[in-house]
């Protein structure tokens, strides 16, 4: 048999095409960043991130959760953007999480009823675009929610309005700090008297939900030891709005609720998955053990069922953060309105603004996947 | 692979572009591409037809019967506040004529160009009557709604911080959004150019429930705008709106120009309408007449005011600042000579 030449071996074909692609795709590259470059040049722009912190903002947000006004500079609302968009993000993922769950649960449940509402909820939430949801929420909240002059009120303490939901401000004062003291040493003291109990499981919740209940009275008794330290700052109409107090204004509550509502159908149909894939067998084998269905699902069923779960639900996760984008639709300053809205608007800097845009949400995927991953390796099941 | 190289030549083909003229670009396109407002009545807006009518509307029109003789060769790219100069400076469009306040950082900074002031405007506050406010000193604790990436939202600012006043911003889109949070409460006023708040005022149910506050609290000078470095398209969008401005003046209007354009006396007008010499036109790239195409198919400034804003519209604004400086007006144009 003879040889056959290099460049006819299929060793050196692969290696050669390998090359060739990595190649190329730097040429791309290259003659992009050159293109950049050379409309750069020709429109006569700079490149640079300077704008933000030389340049005050000059305009004002309406939710900000760090200290901020008008004279501050992009980049300190570039934050508060930010700091809006990990809020909406959070509150957004525990609750479509909670609400996937139980949907997700419901949907398995052998009344015929329960399983059908369930099924109507994913079916809906699952196959309306996101958008729509949000523009239908925020409709909602701003037409049938009253006038501030006319705000439903529970209590005289809490008001709903269609400016926002106002609640009561709770001002701590330093005698707070040594309830909390005893509140968590009493908690502390159970979870080390709970280690003791590990053998018998039923002993050690019974001292579980004594610690508890005991915590919380000393707490209590040193609540009013420490005479009353907290206060409330009740919101009161005052000209145009309620004043005092927090709120939650509508376009927080309806993208946060829409994007909630959304995923909750998807993470949904992954736990109805993740529940399914789990063998019958196992849930027979429990049954004839005589454990009850809540602990079957608990400690039998859910377990393996992660396994499956997880990995979806780290896109589910993901998709909920990157959607969040979409509060420009209905006014919500997150950092695409800030950072990459106004600020892009007023400064010009849409090169530089939409690539910090683009890098921050990037980052914040691979945290929520980089957390998934390390939870996923947890509930793996070993020697699988 | 095949299609990377798609990719490649399109992105080589703009590049190359990127530095032609854009009166040719035009030419060979066979239409101007001009920006406008997403919807503001007496601006842009669309009639019972479908066809964009207004203000604005009608300089992309002049510009367009400027270059091509018909002013109907103008197709339009509806843009927001926030993407109007992005749009402009990408080579989108090739004017953007969308109630634009020219000021300094835009026109040194964002590297565009001004040609001219079609409208002095300065913002204001509309407020629903019922509320019994008399004045803007009396909007404290406000939820004011307001466009995003707009001067009146840094007005805004300036000007409740300067009369230490607090407020809630509501910030919207789109003029239609901002009417849309207004009329259900999400706000108590709404800010933006007087002009735009006479069209919004216009578009509710019952505009009479509805007061404009007198306090102006800025100058808005709006004008049309073109990417800067091609003085040549430049001079042919400013002098399109200085032909509108000047045919006013001189009496000019779309009922006598095809006969004073068969002969006059008055010789700044025969300059004007192309019968005798205009030194330097042929360097625009036009035709002799094209004053006379503009002002026979769009009208003299007075009649494009008169049709989209002026007191026979429901929006019934009084010229005012934007009268001739010859009744005391801020119109004014250099002669054409």
């Amino acid at each position: 048999m003879t040889a056959l030449a290099i460049w006819r071996q299929e060793s050196t074909r692969f290696v050669a095409l390998q090359i060739g692609g990595v190649l190329l795709i730097f040429a791309l590259i290259a003659w992009l960043l050159g293109n950049v470059a050379a409309n750069f040049a020709a429109l006569d722009k700079t490149f640079g991130f300077g704008f933000l912190w030389e340049l005050p903002a000059n305009y004002d947000i309406n939710q900000t959760l760090i200290d901020y006004s008008a004279q501050s500079t992009h980049l300190r609302a570039a934050l508060v953007g930010l700091l809006n968009t990990f809020l909406v993000a959070a509150i957004g993922i525990v609750l479509a999480t909670i609400l996937g769950f139980a949907v997700g649960a419901l949907r398995l449940s052998e009344n015929w009823l329960v399983s059908r509402l369930a099924s109507a909820y994913v079916e809906f939430t699952r196959n309306t675009p996101v958008l729509l949801l949000i523009l239908l929420w925020h409709g909602i909240i701003i037409n049938t929610l009253p006038h501030p002059r006319q705000a439903l009120s529970i209590a005289d303490s809490v008001f709903l309005t269609n400016r926002g939901v106002y609640v009561p401000k709770p001002l701590f004062e330093v005698g707070f700090l040594y309830v909390l003291a005893v509140f968590f040493a009493g908690l502390g003291a159970t979870w080390l008297l709970c280690r003791r109990q590990r053998d018998t499981p039923a002993r050690r919740l019974s001292v579980a939900v004594a610690g508890v209940v005991f915590s919380v009275a000393l707490a209590a008794i040193a609540f009013f030891l420490a005479g009353n330290p907290i206060r409330f700052e009740t919101p009161a109409l005052r000209g145009f709005n309620y004043q005092g107090g927090l709120s939650l204004i509508p376009e927080l509550v309806a993208l946060t609720w829409a994007l909630a509502f959304y995923t909750s159908g998807f993470i949904a149909e992954n736990v109805r998955a993740g529940i399914m894939s789990v063998d019958c067998g196992q849930t027979d084998a429990a049954r004839s053990l005589g454990l009850p269905r809540i602990r079957i699902l608990r400690l039998i069923v859910l377990p393996q069922a992660m396994r499956v779960i997880v990995p979806p639900l780290t896109s589910s996760y993901l998709d909920l953060t990157k959607n969040s984008s979409l509060a420009i639709a209905i006014g919500y300053m997150d950092l695409v309105a800030t950072l990459g809205g106004i600020t892009l608007n007023q400064t010009g800097r849409e090169m530089e603004a939409m690539l910090l845009v683009m890098a921050v949400y990037l980052l914040i995927s691979l945290t929520i996947a980089a957390f998934m991953n390390w939870y996923n390796n947890r509930v793996r099941l070993p020697g699988r | 692979m095949k299609r990377i190289l798609g990719i490649a030549a399109a992105g080589l083909l703009l590049a190359g572009h990127a530095n032609a003229a854009t009166l040719d670009e035009v030419r060979a396109r066979g239409h101007l591409q001009c920006g406008i407002n997403t919807g503001l009545v007496g601006f842009a807006a669309p009639d019972d037809k479908g066809v964009w009518r207004g203000f604005d509307v009608d300089f992309c029109r002049a510009v367009a019967a400027a270059v091509f003789g018909d002013a109907d060769k103008v197709k339009f790219t509806n843009l927001t506040g926030k993407t109007r100069f992005t749009a402009l400076r990408s080579r989108e469009i090739d004017v953007l004529s969308r109630n634009t306040t020219w000021t300094f950082s835009r026109d040194v900074d964002l590297q565009l160009t001004f040609i001219g002031v079609n409208y002095y405007d300065g913002q204001g506050f509309m407020i629903p009557k019922k509320l019994g406010i008399k004045s803007a000193k009396e909007l404290s604790g406000a939820s004011v709604c307001i466009q995003t990436g707009t001067t009146t939202e840094l007005n805004l600012s300036d000007y409740f911080r300067a009369n230490k006043m607090t407020y809630q911003p509501v910030p919207v889109e789109t003029n239609s959004e901002a009417l849309t949070n207004y009329l259900a409460g999400r706000c108590d006023v709404y800010t933006t150019d007087a002009s735009g708040l006479a069209a919004t005022r216009v578009a509710t149910d019952n505009p009479e429930a509805h007061v404009v506050l007198p306090e102006i609290i800025s100058k808005e000078p709006l004008g049309p705008v073109v990417r800067q470095g091609d003085d040549q398209w430049a001079d042919i969008v400013r002098w399109t709106l200085n032909a509108l401005i000047a045919a006013e003046e001189h009496g000019v209007s779309s009922a006598n120009v095809r006969k004073l354009a068969t002969g006059t006396s008055n010789p700044e007008i025969a300059r004007l309408l192309g019968k005798s010499e205009l030194q330097g036109r042929a360097r625009l790239g036009l035709a002799p007449d094209w004053v006379v195409k503009i002002i026979a198919q769009v009208g003299n400034y007075g009649e494009v005011f008169g049709r989209n804003l002026g007191p026979d519209t429901p929006l019934g604004i009084a010229r005012g600042l934007n009268g001739m400086w010859t009744r005391g007006g801020l119109m004014y144009a250099p002669p054409f000579r």
